[in-house]
C-alpha cells in the first residue's frame, strides 16, 4: 500500500491532523493499532477544552490550548459535535490558596485567555450552590467548555475518510525504514509506504519515533482514574470545578459531561506500561476523597461506571510538535497531555503547516467537504420529529438501548458509516448504546446482535472492543 | 390518540396479571404495552423450575408461569403491543410509545399501571479496581445469552453476589459445562433463597464464600482472573487475605433496582428504601390513578408474590377507573428494629378488607418474633423460625385491628429477639 503521509496514531491528534490534510489531493492513511478509533487517552479523559490559564506563558501548551479553543468551535460546527460553553471555576478552599488563583489570572491573561476574573465566596456560592464549604474564592474562566472526545475523534476520521483518507484498523506498526526518499513501514496489516509520516501514537509516540532513531522523546505514562455518575446527578453543578493545581496536573475535577453525566477525577500516578488501564482502589478512592472537598454532595452510590486513561506526559513538559532532528519527513505531534484535547484542533493547523512548507505547497481538492452530517440523535428529538423519522425508516422505531432511547436505525447507521463501528464499544461511542445506567445489561446482547447480523457474522465473532475481547464463546449443548 | 380505560407499562407477570384483574372487574379498554417482542418480561429467560408453589401449587419453569397468563391475556380483547417502549408518561396520564410497525402512538388512559420490572446493579456501581476487559457482566445479561441466544458466555466462572439470579447461573452454567469456582458474597449472609443455595450450589459442590468480595479484575481484551478478598465487619477488604483466582468470567448479582424512570419523569413520589413508588393498599401510587405493582414497586423474591399484588392493583385501577370513592384517612407504615421497609407505605384505617404488609429484614434473625402496633398497643406478635434478608415477609392487619386508629396514628412493624 502506497500513501504520500501515513498518520500513526488515530486518537483525537492524528484523527484533527488526518481530517485537516484530507483537504488536500494527496493519498493519506490513518493507521491504528486498535479495532476502532480513540482508544487510548482520547477515551478516557476528562473531556474538557480548557480556557487556557494553566499552561506556562510561550510554551507551545499555551499557545496552541488557546487557538485551539477559537477553532473547537469551528470543527464541532462543521462536524456536527456537540460543545458547551459551560465555563470553569478554579476553587481556593482556603486563604493560603488565594495567591494561587492570582497567580493563575496573571499567566492566563499572559497567554491571552479572555474574561478571567477572581471573585469571593459569596459571588462563588451564588454561581454554584452545591460548592463545598470551605471553599473561599474562586477563579472564573468563561470561556471553558465541556466536549465529547471520542465523539469529536470519531467525527474528525469519518469526515476524513469521507474526503478520501483511507482508515486501517489493527495495523500496529512494527518497523520503520528509509529507503529511496520513502518510509517503508512494517505493519501488522503488511507493508506501507508512505513519503512523509506523522507520528501522533500518544503514549507510544517516543517509541515509535525511536523506530527511525529519533530517540529524543522521552515519554512518562501518568495514569488516571475517573468516575462517572449518572444523569441524575448531572446538575450538581453547572461550572467544571477545578482545585488548585499541583506538580502533578490540574488536579481532580468535578464536572458536568455533554451528554448530562457527573465527571470526576482524574487520580495522577506514573506508571510504566502505556497500555495498563486498570482502575486502581488508591487512585479511586483519592478522586473520592478530593472530589467531596470540591462538592459534598457526590456520592458513589451514583456511580455508574470507573475507567481510566494514561496521558503522554513528556519529560521536557511541554508538547513536541515539528519535523524530527534524524529525518524532517517524520513529523512528531507528541507528548500531547493535557491541554491536548482542547489544544488539538490547533495541533492539527500547526502540522498542516508544517506540511505546506516540507512540500512546498499543496493542491486543494475540489471536492472537499469540511461538513461531518449530524448523526440522528433520536433522544434529543421532538415528538413530531421522532414520528416523521420513523415513518421514513421504520428501524427508528425500535429503541434498542432503553437508558438513552437508542434506537436500532442509530446503531445500523453507526455500523454502516464511514470508518463505522466493529465491536460493542464501538457502537456505545458512537450512539450511546450501553452508555447508561444499566451499562449494557438489557441492550448488549442485542447489540451484539445487530453487529452480527449487518456485518455478516455469527455472533461469537462479535467482541467487546476487538482482539481477543470476544463475549461469547461456543454455542450451548 | 388512542383512548383507552387502562394502560399497563410492561407486560411481565405484574402487568398481565394487573390487566387480567382489571378486566375481571369489568373494566373495557386495556392495553399492555410490552418493550421485549412477547409477553412474560424476565420470566421467558427463566427456564428453571419453582414458579408457581404457592399460586398454583405446582412447580412450574418461569415461561410455564407466564405461559399461564399469556394465555388468559390472549383469549380476552386486551390490546397488546410488543416490541414497543414507552417513552413517556404524561401528567394528564397520555402514554407516548414507540415500535417499528405502527411508529410514534399516543394513548389516553384513566388510568395507568406501571409494571416495568427492575434492573441489575452493573459492575460500575461497584467500584472494583482492575481492567475492564470482555467476560465480565451481569447473571441476568449472560442467563439471556444462555437460555435465549443460545451461546455461552465463559468457561471458568467466578460469581460475585448470592442474588437469586447469581445462584441460578452457577448451576445453569455448571450443566452447561463450565466451571464455576467460588461464588463470594460481600454480606455474612446470602441475599438468594434457601432453597436456591441447597438446589445450585451445595448440590454441585460449588463453594459458597461469605464476607468475601472481588477488590481486583485482570486481563487486558477477555477477562483473565479476579482477585478476591475477605472483608471485615464494616465490609472493607482486609489486607492480606487475597486471593487470586484464575477465571474468564465474573459474573455479577449484587442486587436489583426498579426502573421507575418514568415514573419519576410524570412525578411520582418514590421510597428510598425500595426505590420503588410509595403507594397505599390499592398500590396508588401519590398521583391519582398511577398505579405500581411488581419489581417496579419493590423488588420480590417470589414471581408468585407479584401476580398477588399486581391483582390488587388491578382492582384499585378499575376501582379508580368505576369512579367508586374510596375516600378515608391514610396512616403511614413503618419498618423499625430490624425491618427495612414495608408496603405498602400508607394504609386506610377505614379499610373493610383484610390487607396485608409485606417487608424484607435487614440481617439474619433466627426465633425472633415479628410485632405489629399502634398508638403503644400490640395488635400481633408472630415468632417466626428465620428471618432472612433475601425472603420477603407479611404480616395481616384486619379491619378490627384499624378501629381505633385515628389520622395521627401510625402502624409500626418491629422484630422482637
Amino acid at each position: 500500500m502506497k500513501f504520500d503521509v501515513a498518520v500513526i496514531g488515530a486518537g483525537v491528534v492524528g484523527s484533527l491532523i488526518t481530517r485537516e490534510l484530507s483537504k488536500y489531493d494527496i493519498k493519506i492513511a490513518l493507521l491504528e493499532r486498535h479495532n476502532d478509533c480513540a482508544m487510548g487517552a482520547t477515551k478516557a479523559n476528562s473531556a474538557i477544552v480548557h480556557a487556557g490559564f494553566d499552561a506556562k506563558p510561550g510554551s507551545l501548551k499555551a499557545k496552541l490550548n488557546v487557538r485551539g479553543v477559537e477553532l473547537m468551535k469551528r470543527f464541532c460546527k462543521e462536524l456536527n459535535v456537540p460543545l458547551q460553553n459551560n465555563g470553569a471555576l478554579v476553587v481556593a478552599f482556603s486563604e493560603e490558596e488565594m495567591p494561587h488563583l492570582d497567580e493563575l489570572l496573571r499567566r492566563g491573561e499572559a497567554n491571552g485567555v479572555p474574561e478571567l476574573k477572581v471573585v469571593g465566596r459569596d459571588e462563588l456560592r451564588a454561581m454554584e450552590p452545591n460548592i463545598g464549604e470551605t471553599a473561599v474564592g474562586a477563579l472564573v474562566a468563561p470561556t471553558s467548555s465541556i466536549v465529547c472526545p471520542y465523539e469529536l475523534t470519531i467525527a474528525g476520521v469519518e469526515n476524513a475518510v469521507t474526503n478520501g483518507a483511507e482508515f486501517i484498523r489493527n495495523c500496529a506498526v512494527e518497523k520503520i525504514e528509509h529507503k529511496d526518499g520513502e518510509f517503508v513501514l512494517s505493519t501488522t496489516q503488511g507493508e506501507i509506504t508512505a513519503k512523509y509520516v506523522i507520528n501522533a501514537a500518544g503514549v507510544h509516540s517516543g517509541k515509535i519515533a525511536s523506530l527511525i532513531g529519533d530517540d529524543s522523546i522521552e515519554i512518562v505514562v501518568r495514569h488516571g482514574d475517573y468516575y462517572l455518575l449518572d444523569k441524575s446527578q448531572g446538575s450538581l453543578v453547572s461550572h467544571t470545578i477545578f482545585q488548585c493545581p499541583t506538580k502533578m496536573g490540574k488536579g481532580v475535577l468535578v464536572s458536568p459531561t455533554v451528554d448530562g453525566n457527573l465527571i470526576v477525577g482524574p487520580s495522577a500516578e506514573d506508571i510504566d506500561n502505556g497500555d495498563d488501564v486498570a482502575t486502581t482502589t488508591v487512585g479511586l478512592d483519592k478522586i473520592y476523597t478530593n472530589a467531596i472537598k470540591s462538592v459534598p454532595a457526590v456520592s458513589l452510590r451514583n456511580a455508574i461506571t470507573s475507567f481510566s486513561g494514561n496521558r503522554a506526559h513528556p519529560t521536557s513538559d511541554d508538547f513536541i510538535i515539528g519535523p524530527s532532528a534524524v529525518n524532517k519527513n517524520f513529523i512528531n505531534a507528541a507528548g500531547i497531555e493535557s491541554p491536548g484535547l482542547s489544544s488539538a484542533p490547533a495541533i492539527a493547523e500547526m502540522v498542516e503547516c508544517i506540511m505546506l512548507e516540507l512540500t512546498g505547497g499543496l493542491e486543494k481538492k475540489s471536492d472537499y467537504n469540511p461538513v461531518r452530517p449530524e448523526p440522528v440523535r433520536f433522544r434529543h428529538m421532538s415528538t413530531e420529529e421522532r414520528a416523521k423519522l420513523i415513518e421514513e425508516n421504520k428501524a427508528y422505531g425500535r429503541i434498542v438501548c432503553r437508558c438513552e432511547t437508542i434506537t436500532e436505525g442509530e446503531i445500523i447507521d453507526a455500523i454502516h458509516a464511514p470508518a463505522g463501528a466493529r465491536d460493542v464499544d464501538g457502537v456505545k461511542r458512537r450512539t450511546r448504546a450501553g452508555m447508561g445506567r444499566c451499562q449494557g445489561g438489557f441492550c448488549g446482547s442485542k447489540v451484539v446482535e445487530i453487529l452480527a447480523r449487518e456485518l455478516g457474522v455469527p455472533m461469537n465473532e462479535i467482541t467487546k472492543f476487538g482482539g481477543e475481547s470476544k463475549i461469547m464463546y461456543h454455542k450451548t449443548k | 390518540m388512542f383512548d383507552y380505560d387502562l394502560v399497563v407499562v410492561g407486560g411481565g407477570p405484574a402487568g398481565m396479571a394487573a390487566a387480567l384483574k382489571a378486566r375481571e372487574e369489568g373494566v373495557e379498554k386495556i392495553v399492555i404495552l410490552e418493550r421485549a417482542e412477547t409477553l412474560g418480561g424476565i420470566l421467558e429467560q427463566c427456564i428453571h423450575t419453582g414458579f408457581g408453589l404457592h399460586y398454583f401449587g405446582e412447580e412450574l419453569s418461569g415461561p410455564e408461569y407466564a405461559g399461564r397468563f399469556i394465555e388468559q391475556v390472549e383469549a380476552t380483547d386486551i390490546d397488546v403491543y410488543t416490541d414497543t417502549m414507552v417513552l413517556n408518561i404524561s401528567e394528564d396520564n397520555v402514554v407516548t410509545a414507540v415500535n417499528n410497525s405502527e411508529g410514534l402512538m399516543q394513548f389516553k388512559a384513566i388510568a395507568v399501571v406501571l409494571a416495568m420490572g427492575c434492573r441489575e446493579r452493573p459492575r460500575g456501581a461497584l467500584s472494583i479496581a482492575g481492567s475492564r476487559p470482555a467476560g465480565i457482566m451481569t447473571a441476568g445479561t449472560a442467563q439471556k445469552y444462555v437460555n435465549i441466544d443460545g451461546y455461552m458466555p465463559g468457561k471458568k466462572v467466578v460469581i460475585l453476589g448470592s442474588g437469586d439470579i447469581g445462584l441460578i447461573m452457577a448451576r445453569r452454567m455448571t450443566l452447561e459445562g463450565a466451571e464455576v469456582k467460588v461464588v463470594c458474597e460481600l454480606m455474612s449472609y446470602s441475599g438468594g433463597l434457601q432453597r436456591n443455595i441447597v438446589q445450585c450450589l451445595d448440590d454441585f459442590g460449588i463453594p459458597l464464600r461469605l464476607s468475601c468480595t472481588v477488590v481486583k479484575t485482570h486481563g487486558k481484551d477477555r477477562l483473565e482472573g479476579v482477585t478476591i478478598a475477605n472483608v471485615d465487619e464494616r465490609l472493607q477488604p482486609i489486607p492480606g487475605t487475597e486471593e487470586y483466582i484464575e477465571c474468564d468470567t465474573l459474573l455479577l448479582s449484587v442486587g436489583l433496582i426498579p426502573e421507575n424512570e418514568l415514573s419519576k419523569d410524570v412525578g411520582v413520589e418514590l421510597d428510598r428504601v425500595t426505590n420503588g413508588p410509595v403507594v397505599d393498599e390499592y398500590r396508588e401510587t401519590l398521583q391519582p390513578g398511577i398505579f405500581a405493582c411488581g419489581n417496579v414497586l419493590q423488588v420480590h423474591d417470589l414471581v408468585d408474590y407479584v401476580t398477588e399484588e399486581s391483582q390488587i392493583a388491578g382492582k384499585g385501577a378499575a376501582d379508580y377507573i368505576f369512579g367508586k370513592k374510596k375516600g378515608g384517612t391514610y396512616i403511614n407504615t413503618k419498618g423499625v428494629d430490624g425491618v427495612r421497609y414495608i408496603v405498602p407505605q400508607r394504609v386506610n384505617i377505614e379499610g373493610k378488607e383484610n390487607l396485608k404488609l409485606y417487608f424484607r429484614v435487614g440481617q439474619v434473625f433466627k426465633g425472633a418474633k415479628v410485632v405489629v402496633e399502634c398508638d403503644g398497643n400490640i395488635l400481633s406478635s408472630r415468632k417466626k423460625v428465620k428471618l432472612a434478608p433475601g425472603e420477603m415477609e407479611n404480616v395481616t392487619i384486619t379491619p378490627e385491628m384499624l378501629e381505633n386508629m385515628t389520622k395521627d396514628s401510625e402502624i409500626i412493624v418491629r422484630i422482637e429477639q
